[in-house]
């Protein structure tokens, strides 16, 4: 029990948990986007999945870790056009539109992995991103390792969340997407392109996607695995209801989510005697009972899920 | 794009869309081939050769549209009332585990007995995994999109935990059970083949779901509650008992898939006992529109291009994992095309 | 195409300040305008007037962009427009407040009056205060801008609306059946604020199908029926029973219908009923009523002082705080539709087509959706007696439908509104409760449904009728009540109530007017 209240033990942790949580802050901050303009993105967990795949064949092939990221990037905004063509102007479900993206997606990078790469026994491997230390704060005792000392990835989740904010809150396009996911009716009205809107918040939420799904290949492990997203998508999904829709709180579940995945991990090694798999469901299962918590007061915004058609009269 | 809505179309009509989109989706395969490189008509050959060309891969082909069938009915039967269970996966685990403890531990009873057992475990323990999203639908007005997802991932962990424990097979450092008892497994039905009683135990399940669909008050009220809960409510009908009878009946069917590769395929409880079957009930219960008869032919469908990948990726060198890209292709064309059945669509340039 | 004659002299040797013509609008089958000519001209209010259907609201979508003709030209200034949406209007210095509110109800006055009106990135919010401010003082249309436009009455969500399209700087001003939502004081506030606009040289088109409204506020009045021009008027030309003879094209009977004869024991009785409303706020405060049986009581009001929430308990769809509610004598459980149904209560929702109906199902299940459980043989569902059923109901009804098997999706307004009746009053009902029946349909659907119900009073039905239209009331009710901020402001006997008193107590004004 001692071995918990060392210093190095919560410093571990805490980076840790910086490392887990920011695929799911940038796919959080995604979600979003695309939500607050009245969009389920359910094809978040194949568009990560592609992100993480087409990065790491990218800085495979190229050798630059920043291509893969911004390769990634373009992935997420082209499934997410995708999505906006279905979803957006034909009207098709959000629900079966977003997960036909997921199950599309997830086939198709396997299938050009496999193509890619083959079967190798020992499967190819990248120089991943390195640590880089802001001088002076990772100084500090703690937290400095922890916060400070992370990968550049990691930092730009953490600022991309204040500017997501601000985006929403504080600028006119901010109002005219919010509007938009509440009542695309008023927004139609006083000139907004609701279907324009609409694309270029999945396109934007695409892109975080993607690179949330790159982080996962190049920096916090250097392969490509089927399983590599696991889920993380879906959590984003639940964390975007859990912050009741504001990038900030959702930035907090999903810190919550990877303290507890990181939590998880570190137990285990300490040789508890609660056997690993069910550790393994601690994050997802206080997902679910966090989502129960907040039922109550979480409202979406209220033109979520419908498509956007001016009123055929009959 | 101007979309407007049209007058409805005549049921033929309706009757072709399915197999508009599964020729269209057969089509654009070609395009995944060319970039494997594979030789188009080679591929489209060893496909249905492999699927369908031989007595044996024709009974494989239905003895892997059996658990695809389950998946498909329990989902189709969960969208109709819109409850989206994307956790077919989840309750065919469940199911499976069922079925796994009670054939590993038969009870001394006359083997169809047993088999009645492991069947009814099956369907219980998927029905029930299912319930608990419901319950947190109607309950607490959780999303049920999101749970059911999680609650596969919940079960996934839950199985690796039973078979690197209890459920382990001793001795072995593996995640692998115990063989199922003898008297549990499911028999075969045809010589020379996989064919196996979960067949026609899914062919059952269709005729059962169409039955409750058509010809059942709570088919009805099932239908009703998908369309608009609100109005069902007015009508009088208790729409979160439909709900939750919806997602035991979900679960369970989905359970049954579990059922069946534990004591059919397998006769052990592995970790990767199911490539995803939950997922791609999605597909084939949208293809089929939701419609058990539909569903059937589109699992039967799934089945071919499942099987047919196996011999294609060995003549050809294309990935087995094009069977998952046109699984994701025919979601979303058969999604396309159902629009084009209710909307007219114009391009317009102003 | 040949325009009616007319007299309206004060307009000859004005140009228009927006002209309109030829205008052709067709949905799926449904032309909605036929070849109209509309012109409007400056500083006048000009009342659109038809009724349900005719096309007032499709016309002037158009005008807003938000809707293409299919035909015809439009003019504003002079210079010939191409409008494809509501952005194009907008430059145009159009703005339309439409029936259904384009508010966010979370946002504050002040976002929703802002939002996309362009003006740099960043929000400048001091900047568009004081602009709204300014507004605000030169119109008299007073509304805090922090506050949450859900919190306002709809008289200050009105406002906002209009606000928004002042601060567009429109011009010309579309407003789409704006009393429909206010009480008689409002209503006397809006038409201040509308004459002052006129008096500014801004435009108005004043779409409505009151009549009485319409010859008090509109300096000329173009009348709509069935898609095309019938006549234009100058008000002053005019009067109420030819503008009548006019929307609908033939002489309308002027008469009320007589009185109930057979009253019974009350058959449906309220007591001390308290509802809160989705915000938790109470929306019925202790609200006791009984109705006999072969009486219809008139419930008047404007909406959004309780009805809905009344009627939603009266359905069994809102739990009451307190209170019950009893069905001949017997204490009705709450919250349980299912028992209204049993005890035979005709429900006629508010909302049909979200609340009463299953548009994607056919019209013979919507029909059973009640009582579909009686109809099993052997367990199963019997669909030949369903069909039966249905067919007797379509045929007793007049139900315009392709066969009973056709969706009800296909159906007009006034059909799925006979479905309705159809499931609820067919089985002789022992009490109904109607909220607001006749909303949205054309004269000879509300014709119809007033028959219905008056039928359901000849059998000795119990009927609470609860309408925003007092003219309905008037037609009636036996006796008539007014709901006000979730209490009964009055009731009185049909031969004792005057339209003033109604009025009165309508706006919450509660000492009887002389």
């Amino acid at each position: 029990m001692e071995q918990i209240m060392t210093t190095a033990f919560i410093t571990g942790l805490l980076a840790a948990m910086m490392r887990m949580a920011t695929p799911i802050i940038f796919g959080t901050l995604g979600e979003i986007l695309c939500e607050r303009a009245g969009v389920l993105n359910l094809g978040i967990e194949g568009i990560m999945l592609m992100g993480a795949m087409t990065g790491f064949l990218t800085t495979l092939t190229t050798g630059s870790l920043w291509l893969g990221v911004a390769a990634a990037a373009l992935v997420g905004v082209l499934l997410s056009l995708f999505m906006a063509f279905l979803a957006v102007y034909l009207g098709l479900s959000q629900h079966v539109s977003g997960l036909g993206i997921t199950l599309f997606s997830t086939g198709l990078a396997m299938f050009i992995y496999r193509l890619a790469v083959g079967s190798p026994v020992n499967p190819p491997t990248v120089r991943p991103f390195t640590q880089t230390a802001i001088p002076f704060l990772s100084e500090l005792p703690v937290v400095g390792p922890a916060f400070f000392n992370q990968y550049v990835l990691v930092y730009i989740a953490l600022l991309l969340v204040p500017l997501v904010w601000i985006l929403l809150y504080r600028t006119s396009w901010g109002l005219a997407i919010r509007t938009v996911g509440e009542n695309p009716f008023a927004a139609d009205t006083v000139g907004i392109d609701v279907n324009l809107t609409r694309t270029l918040c999945l396109a934007a939420g695409g892109a975080l996607m993607g690179v949330g799904g790159a982080f996962l290949t190049l920096a916090h492990q250097n392969m490509f695995l089927i399983d590599v997203v696991g889920g993380r998508g879906w959590i984003a999904v639940a964390m975007v209801i859990f912050g009741n829709w504001d990038p900030a709180k959702g930035m907090a579940g999903a810190m919550i989510f990877g303290f507890l995945d990181a939590l998880q991990l570190r137990l285990q090694g300490l040789g508890f005697n609660i056997p690993f798999h069910l550790f393994l469901i601690i994050p997802y299962l206080m997902t679910v009972v966090a989502l129960v918590g907040v039922s109550r007061r979480a409202a979406a915004p209220a033109g979520l899920l419908k498509p956007y058609r001016r009123e055929e009269k009959g | 794009m101007i979309v407007s809505k049209r007058a409805p179309l005549p049921g033929w009509i309706q009757l072709l869309v399915p197999v508009g989109a599964v020729l269209a989706t057969l089509l654009l395969s070609a395009i995944p081939i060319l970039i494997a490189g594979g030789d188009l008509w080679l591929s489209y050959v060893s496909l249905f050769r492999g699927a369908l060309g031989t007595r044996y891969n024709f009974l494989e082909t239905c003895v892997k549209a059996a658990p695809l069938t389950f998946t498909g009915l329990a989902v189709a039967f969960a969208f109709r009332a819109k409850f989206w269970n994307i956790g077919a996966e989840g309750q065919l685990l469940a199911g499976a585990i069922a079925a796994a403890w009670v054939g590993i531990y038969a009870p001394p009873l006359p083997k169809a007995l047993v088999l009645l057992l492991v069947c009814a475990a099956g369907f219980l323990a998927g029905g029930a995994w299912a319930t608990i999203p419901a319950l947190l639908k109607t309950k607490y007005r959780v999303d049920d999109v999101v749970t059911t997802l999680l609650l596969n991932y919940v079960m996934w962990h839950l199985m690796g935990y039973l078979l690197f424990g209890p459920l382990q097979m001793p001795g072995s450092s593996w995640p692998r059970s115990p063989a199922v008892a003898e008297i549990a497994r499911f028999p075969v039905l045809l010589i020379r083949s996989r064919f196996h009683l979960g067949i026609v135990i899914a062919l059952v399940a269709v005729l059962v779901v169409w039955f409750v669909n058509s010809k059942t008050v709570f088919g009805y009220q099932s239908r009703a509650v998908g369309v608009n809960p609100r109005a069902a409510a007015f009508g009088g009908i208790n729409v979160n008992a439909v709900i939750m009878k919806t997602a035991l009946l979900s679960g369970g069917l989905a359970g049954l898939a579990g059922v069946g590769e534990v004591v059919a395929i397998h006769f052990h409880l592995l970790m990767d006992i199911s490539p995803g079957f939950g997922y791609s009930g999605i597909v084939i219960a949208m293809l089929g529109r939701l419609h058990p008869v539909g569903t059937v032919l589109s699992a039967f469908f799934f089945s071919v291009i499942i099987v047919g990948a196996q011999s294609m990726s060995r003549l050809t060198g294309v990935p087995t994992y094009i069977a998952e890209v046109i699984q994701g292709m025919a979601l979303i064309v058969m999604l396309i095309a159902l629009l084009l059945t209710e909307y007219r669509v114009k391009a317009v340039r102003d | 195409m040949s325009r009616p004659d007319i007299p309206c002299t004060h307009t000859e040797e004005r140009t228009p300040v927006v002209e309109m013509r030829s205008i052709r609008k067709t949905f799926l089958d449904v032309v909605a305008n036929r070849d109209v000519d509309f012109a409007l001209y400056e500083g006048e209010i000009c009342a659109l007037l038809g009724e349900n259907g005719a096309g007032k609201t499709t016309l002037m979508n158009i005008l807003f962009g938000y809707y293409a003709a299919d035909g015809g030209e439009i003019r504003i200034g002079g210079e010939k427009v191409s409008l494809s949406s509501p952005r194009d209007a907008i430059a145009r210095r159009v703005g339309m407040v439409h029936q259904h509110f384009t508010l966010v109800p979370s946002q504050t006055v002040l976002e929703n009056t802002v939002v996309g009106s362009g003006g740099g990135f960043f929000l400048d919010m001091g900047k568009a205060r004081r602009k709204l401010l300014e507004l605000q003082n030169r119109f008299g249309l007073h509304v805090d801008p922090d506050a949450p436009v859900w919190t306002l009455p709809i008289g200050g969500q009105q406002k906002v609306e209009i606000l928004k399209a002042l601060y567009r700087n429109a011009r010309i001003l579309i407003l789409d059946e704006p009393t429909a939502v206010l009480a008689p004081l409002e209503t006397k506030e809006l038409f201040a604020t509308l004459r002052a606009l006129a008096a500014e040289g801004c435009s108005v088109v004043f779409i409505s199908h009151k009549l009485y409204e319409v010859m008090e506020i509109a300096d000329r009045v173009v009348v709509l029926s069935k898609g095309a021009v019938a006549a234009e008027r100058a008000t002053r030309d005019t009067n109420e029973r030819e503008l009548a003879n006019l929307m609908v094209g033939r002489e309308l009977e002027e008469r009320r219908h007589a009185g109930s004869k057979n009253l019974g024991d009350p058959a449906l009785e309220i007591r001390s009923l308290s509802i809160k409303n989705d915000k938790g706020l109470e929306a019925v405060k202790e609200l006791s009523l009984a109705i006999r049986s072969g009486e219809i009581l008139g419930m008047a009001g404007v909406s959004g002082n309780g009805q809905r929430e009344l009627a939603e308990a009266l359905f069994g769809l809102r739990v009451p705080d307190g209170g019950d509610v009893l069905l001949g004598g017997e204490p009705l459980p709450p919250g349980r539709p299912k028992a209204a149904v049993d005890r035979k209560m005709g429900r006629i929702p508010e909302d049909r087509m979200t609340t009463g109906l299953l548009l994607e199902l056919t019209v013979e299940e919507n029909l059973v959706l009640e009582n579909h459980a009686s109809f099993r043989s052997l367990g199963m569902l019997d669909h030949a007696a369903i069909g039966r059923h249905a067919d007797g109901l379509i045929d007793e009804f007049g139900i315009k439908t392709d066969g009973r098997r056709a969706v009800a999706r296909t159906l007009s307004g006034g059909n799925l509104q006979k479905i309705i009746l159809a499931r609820e009053l067919s089985a002789s009902p022992r009490a109904v409760v109607a909220a607001q029946p006749t909303r949205g349909l054309d004269v000879g659907a509300i014709e119809y449904v007033h028959k219905r119900i008056l039928e359901a009073r000849r059998s000795g039905a119990a009927i609470l009728l609860i309408s925003e239209d007092l003219d309905e009331i008037f037609l009636l009710a036996d006796r008539i009540a007014v709901m006000y901020e979730g209490r009964i402001m009055g009731v009185a006997e049909r031969d004792e109530a005057s339209r003033e008193q109604v009025g009165l107590w309508m706006s919450g004004v509660s000492e009887p007017c002389a």
